[in-house]
């Protein structure tokens, strides 16, 4: 394993919350690296980064990280996040959610915050199933699947994470996996970097629970599998939609100037203000 | 604003919008419900004057989120929601008593089970304020009576959240609630506003937490400077979850013991001739003014009667149910439910004394001569 570059262990809690409490194989600890890495070439302090989750795995990152930390209820991250960006506008917000945490319990909130457009990045980790409680399926288990709570095979489609938030008026949405993590680096800090609401898929493996029920093999043979069945959207743009199928499409895919929601929201109160000073009660 | 010393006739919803910008609330968020949404429709059109912050949220569960992420960010916060609105907010009443967050939560308390009777008046969610969410903690629930008491109630339901760093609920109901009174305001020197204490420790030393000194510590709030960790899970003194037995034990009495051991400041009670007769009412919200009605209607027959109305409903004021109402003959308790704060009066007094029920759930008042009746009957 590579040595923690002395950078990333300036963000971490290092001496109080670790080990953590992923797996072996996991890839969530791969994003929370790509997270302090995108957060560190921006330049921001940790004083203004605030990082909100809900409850599941991804959920647990917070604890890590020494920033402005909230681990709040399942599903609730984006509501909770929505409420302190308003209270104090100058923090960077970014929830971190798992697929079950954000497209499930959270499904509400995170079309809803997609379409007010509120300055937050939201990075799902997509692991297609719930580690947490031992594997059940989740919105984004494939057909077929077998989980904990699909023994004989999903017969519910997968949500398509990003073509979901685009069309719920996400400001920006990308897709990355773990495999390809100085892409998912680069693609995380452009979400950051983004004015409005940005979301950040990313792929990872959970080797203990979905891999070992689908029997996908270990976690390298889980990341090769990413390696070998994803293309990027240029490669993509040149594909037959026969060539594209079962490929996952990684990098930006959408992106859109819109009015930022606590922007909007300072407009109208300077509206307001400015009418009450006009016609005296 | 706020018609400081002025008379006015206001609603009952509207004069707890007006409690709480006299409070300075800076966040509101809420979602539309019959019958308290008065509450949002006015902070919708005055915070933004104010530079607060209103927003309506998706549904219930989300206000009550968005709501604690604000107070977390350092701003006074409070929803307001009714009966089904209630019940979604029971996980984040729980985890807001755990973390710790100060915040107000108004339920104009509506007539159910389930969609009930939206427009009508109950006392339904009583037992539902205190044990509605999962696990043993503490609730702070406050119950006005009048229009004038929405406004100093909401005052006090901020005040106590901030001291306390705890959620306080403001139990209404559809009547106070769409009720209009004439109401002179306090002046504004006459009412006092609480803000929470702040930490002034070098930020390495600051615990979120800390149980010193009356067992409720100075809070930071995000973006201050004092970064720190709040989570669900038990924690320790720094806000990291832990499962050390004396750490959860610390914790946990820490949070009972933050309120049971400040009673004296929290509990109120009235009473009107309880010590001179020997039949008593026990009466909150808009049936306290029945009671009072009714307890002129018996004078008048010759028969005395006292009120008894507890203020803050939880903690429940044992100590002045037991005081009072323990060597009485009769206490006569009308409730808009189908028996709830009937069984704390119970638990409290003895065999001997007789406890009469008086309860309607069919969406209307109890009415002065209901009770008049209970107690004709036992007189």
């Amino acid at each position: 394993m590579a040595a923690i570059l002395p950078y990333e262990y300036k963000y971490l809690r290092a001496k109080k919350k670790f080990p953590h409490v992923w797996c072996p194989g996991c890839g969530i600890g791969i994003v929370m690296g790509s997270i302090i890495r995108a957060i560190d070439s921006l330049g921001w302090t940790k004083n203004e980064i605030m990082l909100v989750s809900g409850i599941g795995c991804t959920s647990r990152m917070p604890v890590y990280l020494d920033f402005n930390t909230l681990h709040t209820m399942h599903g609730r991250a984006l509501a909770f996040a929505t409420g302190v960006k308003l209270a104090n506008p100058g923090l960077k917000v970014i929830a971190v959610m798992g697929d079950g945490d954000a497209l499930a319990i959270g499904g509400n909130h995170v079309i809803h915050a997609a379409r007010r457009n509120i300055d937050i990045t939201s990075i799902i980790v997509n692991n297609f199933n719930y580690g947490m409680t031992g594997g059940q399926h989740s919105p984004t288990t494939p057909m077929n699947a077998v989980t904990a709570t699909s023994p004989h095979g999903m017969i519910e489609p997968g949500f398509d994470t990003c073509a979901l938030l685009s069309a719920a008026g996400a400001s920006f949405v990308a897709r990355a996996t773990v495999y390809h993590v100085i892409e998912m680096d680069g693609l995380i800090r452009q979400a950051l970097e983004k004015k409005g609401f940005s979301v950040v898929e990313a792929l990872s493996p959970c080797p203990t629970n979905y891999g070992r029920a689908n029997r996908l093999g270990d976690a390298v043979k889980m990341m090769e599998d990413m390696r070998d069945n994803s293309v990027t959207v240029t490669k993509a743009a040149k594909m037959t939609p026969e060539e594209l199928s079962g490929k996952i499409v990684r990098g930006v895919l959408a992106e859109r100037e819109a009015p930022e929601y606590t922007d909007l929201y300072r407009e109208l109160c300077e509206r307001v203000q400015g009418k009450a000073a006009e016609v005296p009660k | 604003m706020i018609p400081w010393g002025e008379t006015r006739l206001v609603q009952g919803n509207e004069a707890i919008a007006l409690g709480a910008l006299a409070s300075g609330i800076r966040f509101f968020g809420g979602y539309p419900i019959t019958p308290s949404t008065e509450v949002a429709e006015i902070l919708a059109r005055r915070l933004p004057e104010t530079g607060g912050v209103f927003i309506q949220m998706e549904d219930e569960i989300a206000s009550i989120s968005s709501v604690m992420g604000a107070s977390l960010g350092g701003a006074k916060a409070m929803t307001a929601t009714s009966g089904p609105g209630f019940s979604l907010m029971q996980e984040g009443l729980g985890y807001g008593c755990m973390a710790e967050i100060p915040f107000v939560v108004v339920d104009v308390m509506r007539a159910g089970p389930s969609t009930g009777l939206p427009t009508q008046v109950s006392q339904g969610d009583v037992m539902q304020a205190r044990w509605g969410s999962h696990g043993d903690r503490p609730v702070i629930a406050i119950c006005p009576t009048s229009v004038r008491e929405c406004f100093d109630l909401t005052v006090r339901a901020f005040n106590l959240s901030e001291e306390f760093r705890t959620p306080v609920l403001l139990l209404s109901d559809e009547v106070i609630g769409h009720m209009r009174e004439r109401v002179t305001f306090p002046r504004r020197e006459d009412v006092r506003i609480l803000d929470r204490p702040v930490p002034e420790t070098p930020v390495e030393w600051y615990e979120h937490y800390h149980p010193a000194p009356s067992n409720v510590s100075p809070m930071a709030s995000y973006g201050s400077g004092y970064r720190f960790h709040v989570t669900g899970l038990t924690h320790d003194r720094q806000g990291f979850p832990t499962r050390r037995v004396d750490e959860v034990d610390e914790k946990m009495a820490r949070l009972k013991n933050k309120i049971v051991r400040r009673l004296d400041e929290l509990v109120e009670v009235k009473t009107h001739d309880v010590e001179q007769s020997r039949v008593v009412i026990f009466a909150y919200g808009s049936v306290y003014r029945s009671a009072l009605a009714a307890q002129v209607m018996l004078e008048k027959k010759h028969k005395k009667v006292g009120v008894f109305r507890p203020v803050t409903l939880w903690p429940f004021p044992d100590r002045e149910v037991k005081e009072y109402l323990d060597e009485k003959d009769v206490v006569i308790v009308p409730e808009l439910n189908q028996g709830q704060l009937i069984h704390e009066v119970e638990r409290l007094t003895s065999d001997c004394v007789r406890i009469v029920p008086v309860q309607r759930v069919d969406g209307y008042e109890i009415t002065p001569e209901e009770i008049v009746q209970a107690a004709m009957e036992v007189m």
